[in-house]
């Protein structure tokens, strides 16, 4: 038998635990009460057979996975699969509800649904693993998705009731986090790399500066947010004009700000230390001065490292912005803690689903420009 | 009177509590090849990076053309003073193009005038500009970097060109090569060059001067083969290599130089610009004691016998 990577066999007997073991589908009788687990075995019927054919598929891997004929089988068989299992979660809302004549009843996933997504997705990543244009194929498995929501096919889940009923809170939450982490990634990006420069250039800076930072890191968000509320507070208490308070928007933007000093003076001090130090000593012993040494050599050559670090700091803020509607500064944030204080996992997960994506967006455009930046080396 | 290239006088740097150099004077002069050899530690790179003000000097004084270098602003002094370093340190992301021309750019040539300049350079140091100009660093071998270091370091045409070590971490064959270029540069330029190095025979087959450093003072200087034949102490009797200096000396002649001219003799004939030491490797191995000398074409312009080596005037 042709070497099979384990990672992908470990993946397809794991998603086919989860479709034996787990709940497909929760059905509560209404918003508030929790539901009830069904099985994927006891949603088979009818037309829904087929949804075996693409997971037979999969279970002959150790035979596909050696060609590439097989491997293209397969990412086929894990896409239809994810595809397939929505389509039937679906269908299902709609009918359930329909027996429901109060139009209370909730249809939700089931913990099994998103074990099995976040498997599929996986192989499916697996399977792109060193192919060209691995984004393109990726996105284009997400086609079928749209075409569920943009055909109303997923409408009676609950999650979909959820949405609309926030659509509005949603609009306003996006706007919020995406100022969020705007206006704070911006100042960290700018001090960041200022105390990163600082901590190249003097060197007895280094240890004081990063500790610093290392220690401020630590400090639990939550932590630091009632710690700057006193201080703000006082603030906006002697300069009322200001529109600082101890809480809402500004201890948050000063939070996530903080919080995004670290990576950014680290990778823009080890984007300056990675440079080769000959080329400096070439550079000086050429006649190049501080300054065109800087702008000429230092700086291009430093760009792609940083520019990762501007990566991390932004996806990391985008994270830690929920925390921040715990003092008021809105974002999904507001919406996830809404739906946990009420019980609501569907709420929850509308907090969550769009930050997840956002942070996977920027990643996604950092990733883009750094490749584009090592075109020409 | 005419006044050396460049003059230091007294010149001593500490680091810490450790002296590198003491009092150390030295003239290098137009034209002359001069290479500090010494091993490490000896202050040899310390006194290069001096010369361009890498290092300020503790006490003592360096004048360049007659002018003294701390009235030059650094950057000012180092664009007419090429500058080689062993790790050669080309700007990985500029073209081998951009790398030659940086030091005329950083002096606002006109850009027809660098590329005229680059290409000049390139083929000087056999990279044809056709296949190389475009490339970047990271897609050239150690040599050919080398090579590129030197071009740059020789684009603005500085007065004097330093070399820290600029051979020392390419293979045998690679570094003979381009001590051929080098020397090759030398002969036709005329230009100043001081070359540091720790290879002694590097050093011997380069230098029109040598100077020997031992712990930040002069042991020796002299043409190689003043020191080969007079080592001045131990320290340099050691240094030249006891066993060898009889064999480094007949690496310093050519054969041609040594010869019988309009003598034939029969045999596998050797090259005139061979050296006699290599002749020497040949008698012993062929267990002759007479080889045909030939020119470069082939033909047959003389003998050398096995006698002519230790005899003839030194």
């Amino acid at each position: 038998m042709p070497r099979t990577s384990p990672v992908i066999l470990f993946l397809i007997s794991a998603a086919w635990l989860a479709a034996l073991g787990l709940p497909l589908l929760s059905i509560a009788p209404n918003r508030l009460l929790s539901g009830q687990g069904v099985s994927l075995a006891a949603l088979l019927h009818g037309w829904r057979y087929a949804l075996l054919v693409p997971a037979l598929v999969l279970l002959a891997a150790p035979w596909l996975a050696a060609c590439a004929p097989g491997r293209g089988l397969l990412l086929l068989g894990s896409a239809m699969l994810s595809f397939a299992l929505l389509a039937l979660c679906g269908e299902e809302a709609q009918w359930q509800s329909a027996q429901d004549g109060e139009g209370l009843l909730r249809v939700s996933f089931g913990g099994g649904f998103w074990l099995l997504q976040l498997l599929l997705w996986l192989l499916l990543a697996e399977l792109l693993r060193g192919m060209r244009l691995r984004m393109l194929w990726l996105s284009a498995a997400l086609a079928p998705l749209l075409w569920l929501l943009e055909r109303g096919r997923l409408d009676a889940l609950s999650l979909a009731q959820e949405y609309r009923n926030h659509q509005d809170s949603l609009a306003l939450a996006l706007g919020q986090h995406l100022a969020l982490v705007v206006y704070s990634v911006l100042p960290a990006i700018l001090f960041g790399s200022l105390l990163g420069l600082v901590a190249y250039r003097y060197p007895v800076w280094r240890k004081p500066l990063f500790s610093f930072l290392g220690v401020l890191q630590t400090i639990p968000s939550i932590a630091l947010f009632a710690l700057l509320i006193a201080p703000l507070a006082w603030l906006g208490a002697h300069w009322p004009q200001s529109g600082i308070a101890g809480v809402g928007r500004v201890p948050a933007l000063v939070a996530l700000t903080l919080y995004g000093l670290l990576p950014m003076a680290r990778s823009s001090f080890a984007a300056l230390t990675q440079i080769a130090p000959e080329v400096l000593e070439a550079g000086r012993g050429i006649g190049m001065s501080a300054a065109q040494l800087f702008f000429r050599a230092e700086l291009p050559l430093a760009l792609p490292v940083w520019l990762s670090g501007v990566r991390v700091t932004a996806v990391q803020t985008v994270g830690l912005g929920a925390v921040a509607a715990l003092i008021g500064a809105g974002g999904f944030g507001s919406i996830m803690f809404q739906g946990l204080s009420s019980s609501a996992l569907d709420l929850v997960l509308l907090g969550v689903i769009p930050l997840v994506l956002l942070a996977l967006l920027l990643d996604v455009l950092f990733r883009l420009a750094l490749s584009l930046l090592k075109v020409e080396p | 009177m005419t006044r050396a290239m460049i003059e230091v006088r007294s010149l001593s740097k500490a680091f810490g509590a450790s002296p590198v150099l003491q009092a150390l004077s030295l003239d290098i002069h137009a034209g002359e090849l001069l290479v500090l050899v010494g091993s490490s530690g000896s202050g040899k790179s310390t006194l290069l990076r001096l010369l361009n003000r890498l290092l300020e000097p503790d006490s003592g004084t360096i004048h360049l053309q007659g002018e003294d270098i701390r009235l030059c602003a650094p950057e000012l002094l180092r664009r007419r003073l090429g500058y080689v370093i062993q790790s050669v340190g080309l700007f990985p992301h500029w073209t081998v193009a951009e790398n030659i021309g940086a030091v005329p750019q950083l002096l606002g040539w006109p850009k027809a005038r660098i590329r005229a300049r680059v290409d000049a350079l390139l083929a000087l140091l056999q990279l044809p500009a056709a296949a190389y100009a475009q490339r970047y660093p990271h897609e050239l071998s150690g040599g050919q970097q080398q090579r590129v270091g030197v071009a740059r370091a020789l684009a603005a045409d500085p007065d004097v060109l330093l070399m820290d070590e600029p051979f020392a971490a390419l293979d045998p064959l690679t570094r003979s090569s381009l001590q051929q270029a080098l020397w090759e540069i030398h002969a036709r330029s005329g230009k100043t060059i001081v070359l540091v190095t720790h290879d002694i025979d590097e050093a011997l087959r380069l230098g029109t001067r040598l100077v020997l450093l031992d712990q930040g003072r002069i042991v020796q200087q002299g043409t190689p083969q003043a020191i080969l034949r007079a080592p001045a102490n131990d320290w340099v009797r050691e240094f030249v290599g006891q066993g060898e200096a009889g064999l480094r000396l007949l690496g310093l002649q050519a054969v041609g130089e040594r010869m019988r001219a309009n003598e034939r003799v029969a045999g596998e004939p050797i090259a005139s610009h061979c050296s006699l030491r290599e002749a020497l490797s040949l008698f012993v191995s062929r267990q002759v004691d007479c080889l045909p000398v030939a020119n470069e074409s082939g033909q047959l312009i003389g003998s050398l016998h096995f006698s002519d080596l230790i005899g003839g005037d030194r």
